[in-house]
């Protein structure tokens, strides 16, 4: 990043463009790549071509198998953009929630979103995959109210006196958290007893990329792309939030109605995340830490920067997970650990920026 | 019509008052220190005329207006706060700390204009600060630290300027080339400056009105040579202080006495050419 032309604000910017840019082209080349990989090996060439062909810019006859572009269009298309969506709301919404609690340890799940989600998504095996809401099974749907509920709860019970102190956020998230996660495993140990099916719910909470319908991938996409909009417009805010809330409310910002805002929008796209993918950790962790330790962090640009950072990070994740040890597939959460965790503490060795908190 | 003026301004934390019916008026390029032993209320005072605390009872008025009925956005294009405590857990650089300052005027989805890039440059340039804008603030030594501070501050483009202990853990020479720079900033672009300070001979030398708090109302205000005397001294503080008198120097020094020589109870002789009011 030049650092002579940085300033806080959208604004047109040559720099910034081009690290939008060049993160774009990297998500692409990996979207290709990953569409082409799997148990039928496609070439890249050939899926741009189809993919140009269904998008009407193109109208190439076609030298491919037929079968090539049912594989694309049914299972590696949606599969592809899911684990993009998943990875970009992730990614973003942990910029989100890292900036408005000004601690680097915040990600999506520390609010109590993810005993919330793992939650509900245990009560939906118990009520069966009978329900389904645009394409959604019982589990994902679930798991989306039982993240936003757990994280309304914990919002409103860490509000004193019409303020939200980040300490009590944190404290009320955690305390949720731990809560929530052994009522689940509760649930799990009596469900056992049951003799019901629980290797569903262990598999999902391992994390997967579960989007595998192009209703599926239309909703994510509705939510995640609303929600990244959203969270980029709440920059300048997190911005001035970082330095504390007094000195946010001193800067003009009202920071009540801001940081409800932003834990909403965090929800949103937590939910919608934890809906496409499970429980994925590190995501929302390590791809805002490496982007802020690579270009700043003045939230205008690390939000945007994230959501595209995240989705090619999970893209990769998962087309891994898909290819490692076929026939099997590894869950993603797996990947995303072991690629995610030493990654980490290598930045973190490396890095010669100060970090404080 | 003054600047700032307190109304019977009552402040209570859980049922205990901090700040009893305190009147007081700032004038228009005025520069008052706030003065007082530790818990007397200053940096509660500070934080009402700033609008992040709310008074239990009475009312801030800025410029006439009661600040309850401005909005948010108003009320940091009046006033603006270097706080005791600045705290930044991210590396940002200099130039995006003071650009953060701009916040007020910007609109939610715009940049910064030609108009906010020019205060921001000026607020660099009066804070001696542009060599530093590349520099990430967390990196910077605590005097540099606080003229950055300042000149987010200075980025407000505001017409009030409130400082909360503003030279706490500085060396001396700091103490004073912060003072300067909040005095020329008085002087040059005609801001009203409120400080809260412990340093009663820094406050003597750069503040022209001294306001004395104690026990959550103001005791004594006036010049530093009217309110700077032993005996209220002793009832602010509650310990022994001297104010001596320098020959050929119009101000006098505030000195505490430490235990021993209270014992010994020589040191009003020690120094030939001063002597004690």
């Amino acid at each position: 990043m030049s650092k002579s032309e940085s300033y806080i604000g959208f604004g047109p910017q040559r720099a910034f463009l081009l690290e939008i840019s060049a993160l774009l082209l990297a998500l692409c080349l990996v979207m290709v790549l990953a569409a082409g990989a799997g148990a039928v090996a496609i070439p890249g060439r050939e899926v741009l071509s189809i993919l140009w062909n269904r998008l009407g810019l193109t109208q190439a006859s076609s030298y491919w198998p037929a079968s090539h572009e049912v594989i694309l269009l049914q299972i590696r298309f949606p599969r592809v953009l899911g684990a993009a969506l998943v990875g970009a709301a992730l990614s973003c919404a942990g910029a989100l929630f890292q900036g408005l609690l000004r601690n680097p340890m915040a990600d999506p799940f520390i609010i109590g979103t993810s005993g919330g989600a793992a939650l509900g998504g245990a009560l939906g095996v118990l009520l069966a995959a009978r329900v389904s809401l645009l394409g959604f099974g019982a589990v994902p749907a679930l798991a989306f109210l039982g993240a936003l509920g757990a994280m309304v709860v914990v919002y409103r019970l860490s509000r004193i006196g019409g303020q939200t102190p980040v300490v009590n956020l944190l404290l009320a998230g955690f305390a949720m958290s731990v809560i929530l996660s052994y009522a689940m495993s509760l649930i799990l140990i009596l469900n056992d007893r049951l003799q019901l099916n629980t290797r569903v719910v262990y598999a999902w909470l391992l994390g997967g990329i579960a989007v595998s319908r192009w209703s599926q991938v239309g909703v994510i996409a509705l939510l995640v792309l609303s929600g990244t909009a959203l969270s980029c417009a709440f920059g300048r805010s997190l911005n001035a939030l970082s330095l504390g809330d007094e000195t946010a409310q001193q800067l003009g910002i009202h920071v009540e109605r801001h940081r409800a805002a932003i834990i909403a929008v965090g929800a949103v796209l937590t939910a919608a995340a934890v809906s496409g993918g499970g429980l994925i950790g590190f995501v929302g962790l390590i791809v805002p830490h490496f982007l802020r330790l690579l270009f700043g962090p003045n939230h205008t640009r690390l939000l945007p920067l994230s959501a595209l950072g995240g989705a090619t990070f999970l893209v990769l994740a998962d087309l891994i997970s898909r290819i490692a040890i076929r026939p099997t597939e590894l869950p993603v959460g797996i990947l995303t650990a072991f690629i995610g965790g030493p990654a980490f503490l290598f930045l973190l060795r490396r890095t010669r920026r100060e970090y404080r908190f | 019509m003054s600047t700032i003026e307190l109304r019977e301004l009552t402040f209570s934390y859980n049922g205990r008052p901090v700040l009893e019916r305190v009147s007081c008026a700032v004038g228009a390029r005025e520069r008052v220190a706030l003065l007082g032993a530790n818990g007397a209320g200053k940096t509660t005072l500070l934080k009402l005329i700033g609008g992040t605390l709310r008074p239990t009872c009475g009312s801030v008025i800025i410029a006439g207006t009661p600040l309850e009925s401005l909005s948010r956005r108003d009320v940091a294009q009046r006033i603006a706060t270097v706080p005791q405590v600045f705290s930044v857990p991210f590396a940002f650089s200099v130039r995006e700390i003071v650009e953060l300052g701009r916040t007020p005027h910007l609109r939610t989805f715009a940049g910064l204009s030609t108009a906010d890039r020019h205060a921001v440059e000026q607020a660099l340039h009066l804070t001696g600060t542009q060599e530093l804008s590349h520099r990430i603030f967390n990196e910077l030594s605590g005097g540099e630290r606080q003229r950055v501070v300042i000149a987010m501050a200075l980025a407000q483009e505001p017409e009030i300027l409130l400082l909360d202990e503003p030279t706490q853990h500085l060396d001396l020479a700091r103490q004073a080339e912060i003072l300067d720079i909040v005095s020329d900033l008085n002087q040059s672009k005609g801001l009203t400056v409120l400080a809260a300070i412990h340093d009663l001979n820094l406050a003597a030398r750069y503040f022209g009105r001294l306001v004395f708090l104690h026990n959550g109302s103001i005791t004594r205000e006036g010049s530093p040579s009217q309110v700077l005397r032993s005996d209220l001294l002793r009832k602010v503080y509650g310990s022994h202080i001297q104010v001596l008198h320098p020959s050929g120097q119009s101000l006098p020094i505030v000195l505490p006495l430490s235990e021993s020589e209270l014992r010994g109870g020589q040191v009003s002789d020690r120094a030939g050419d001063t002597k004690e009011k």
